[in-house]
């Protein structure tokens, strides 16, 4: 629990804007959009434990808004923290892309755009990664199959 | 960013001569498709297309229970379906509090170093006949049949167990499983030499490996390359070690590191993996409690509390984490699955680039890619 104390600190030293919070396993760090890239450039770059090793990017629809969610391990320590921004504008959710951070991100990037429509700015080659160019993005909470019509009973 | 990172940025040219490698082709293991661009015969570069098996698991799972779930989970990666198992179901009982019988968490480290060697092995005969040595294909399939014919007997599935779920089992494993472990650990042990004679040594065999698809440490952490694959370049990311789960750290294991990082280092990790699984069934089987036990106590449909969950499991392939959001209700709000295969598939480009199209087969077999996986 000490070293969870530590880890929040050093967020909190990284990113002073951003809402640091202790979850139920790793810190979080929440920062706005605009500054998602300059925080996590903090973050790989840090000099205590840099945070070089991307092990999830992913995305959540809240209906709200979306949130994308990074997981970030430093392989010196093996420490995780959790980045995440909020992206309320459904139609036009856009955050800058962490590609040239961390390669790995390309395709997760690439897999979030297919499947939630988020787009990442400076992308370099920001194609869908699984569905055809005119279907919808299955992950939203309000997508609607129009050719397998199953009902889900809830 | 290091300079030894290599980027995967890919310059197309309008001249450029592009074949498809896929998805029928037998060395891309399934429905993969790899476009390569080719001058003469050397590679310039690989864009691969995936997405030809995708099935909406993460999709499908917001529609169901966390116990069916588990039956999800074996179809992602096929040869590790106790692992993927066992990844949501430590998630669920981390989530609830729930602690599992010891005896159960005995028998999940066994089914996990099983299902680890009859993936490695499966590998290793397929790999021998990507390269040429179709006898590699025989030798592997006879040996893994003994796996499959322990876990037949437990739970009268060879493939695809849904075996274990949260709480514990699906049922207690035959009287036998003790014996038959040792049985088998017994007849590998012998067999491992043979098989080094037959493929390691074979100097055709090492000079279609060493030095081909060389991956640095930098390039497999900025990748996130993980298990067998990113330890062959020296990355220490097994997350048996790192991040403990089950009994796995009152266990005595090594984590087999190699830095070469070529196929033919990826090639020894799961050589060497083999071994130590052998190693760590002994200590299981020696350790493990009488009893018949085999669940906590469980209610039939689980709620999660509502947050966020996350759960690193260690797979044949690599880390296979499982992030959950819950809405306190009896689906999760959010699945999601990080599978190994789909950061190892995408490093074909790098290490493919300036070999031979027989280079790209060595690699992408030493990557040991299972397409269900990468496509979810």
């Amino acid at each position: 629990m000490e070293k969870n104390m530590d880890l929040t600190a050093l967020l909190a030293k990284i990113a002073p804007q951003g809402e640091v919070v202790q979850g139920n396993q790793f810190p979080e760090l929440t920062v706005s959009a605009e500054q998602l890239f300059e925080t996590a450039e903090k973050l790989k770059n840090c000099k205590e434990m840099p945070f070089d090793f991307l092990l999830d990017l992913t995305a959540v629809d809240f209906e709200t808004k979306f949130t994308v969610v990074y997981h970030l391990e430093s392989t010196k320590t093996h420490d995780v923290v959790v980045l995440r921004t909020d992206l309320p504008d459904r139609n036009h959710a856009e955050v800058e892309t962490v590609s040239g951070l961390w390669p790995a991100a390309e395709f997760m990037e690439r897999e979030v755009f297919d499947l939630f429509g988020i787009r990442f700015k400076n992308h370099h080659d920001l194609r869908r990664l699984f569905m055809e160019d005119d279907y919808g993005h299955p992950l939203r909470k309000d997508f609607k199959d129009d050719i397998n019509l199953i009902e889900y009973p809830n | 960013m290091s300079k030894d990172v290599v980027t995967n940025i890919i310059l197309r040219d309008d001249e450029d001569y592009i074949i498809n490698m896929g998805p029928q082709h037998p060395s891309t293991h399934g429905v993969l498709r790899l476009e390569v661009c080719l001058n003469g015969e050397t590679v310039k570069y690989v864009v691969p297309h995936i997405g030809y098996i995708h099935r909406g698991i993460e999709k499908m799972c917001e529609y169901d229970t966390y116990k069916q779930i588990i039956h999800l989970t074996d179809r992602m990666d096929y040869l590790s379906a106790h692992m993927n198992n066992e990844a949501v179901s430590l998630l669920v009982e981390n989530a609830l509090g729930i602690e599992v019988p010891e005896r159960v968490k005995y028998i999940r480290a066994a089914l996990n170093e099983l299902n680890r060697i009859a993936s490695h092995h499966l590998w290793w005969s397929a790999f021998g006949m990507d390269l040429g040595a179709l006898t590699t294909f025989f030798y592997g399939l006879r040996d893994r049949e003994k796996i499959l014919d322990i876990f037949d007997e437990s739970f009268g599935s060879r493939l695809l167990h849904s075996f274990v779920t949260p709480g514990g089992l699906m049922h207690d494993v035959h009287p036998n499983f003790r014996k038959n472990i040792m049985e088998f650990v017994k007849y590998f042990r012998k067999k491992l030499p043979e098989y080094k004679k037959l493929l390691t040594d074979n100097i055709i065999f090492q000079n279609r490996t060493k030095g081909i698809g060389v991956m640095t440490k930098e390039t497999a952490i900025a990748f996130g390359v993980t298990g067998p694959s990113g330890r062959g370049s020296g990355f220490s990311c097994d997350v048996r070690k790192i991040a403990p789960y089950g009994i796995y750290d009152q266990l005595e294991f090594n984590e087999v590191l190699y830095t070469n990082g070529d196929s033919f280092d990826r090639y020894m990790v799961r050589m060497d993996e083999m071994v130590e699984s052998m190693n760590l069934l002994e200590q299981i089987v020696d350790k493990m409690p009488e009893g018949t036990e085999f669940t906590a106590k469980m209610k039939p449909i689980v709620k999660l509390p509502e947050g966020e969950y996350f759960q690193r499991v260690e797979t044949a392939r690599g880390e296979l984490d499982v992030f959950v959001v819950s809405d306190g209700k009896k689906h999760p709000y959010r699945m999601r699955f990080r599978s190994p295969n789909f950061s190892n598939m995408f490093t074909l480009n790098i290490l493919g680039r300036g070999l031979k199209i027989a280079d790209l087969v060595a690699i992408s077999g030493s990557l040991d890619l299972v397409i269900p996986d990468i496509d979810r």
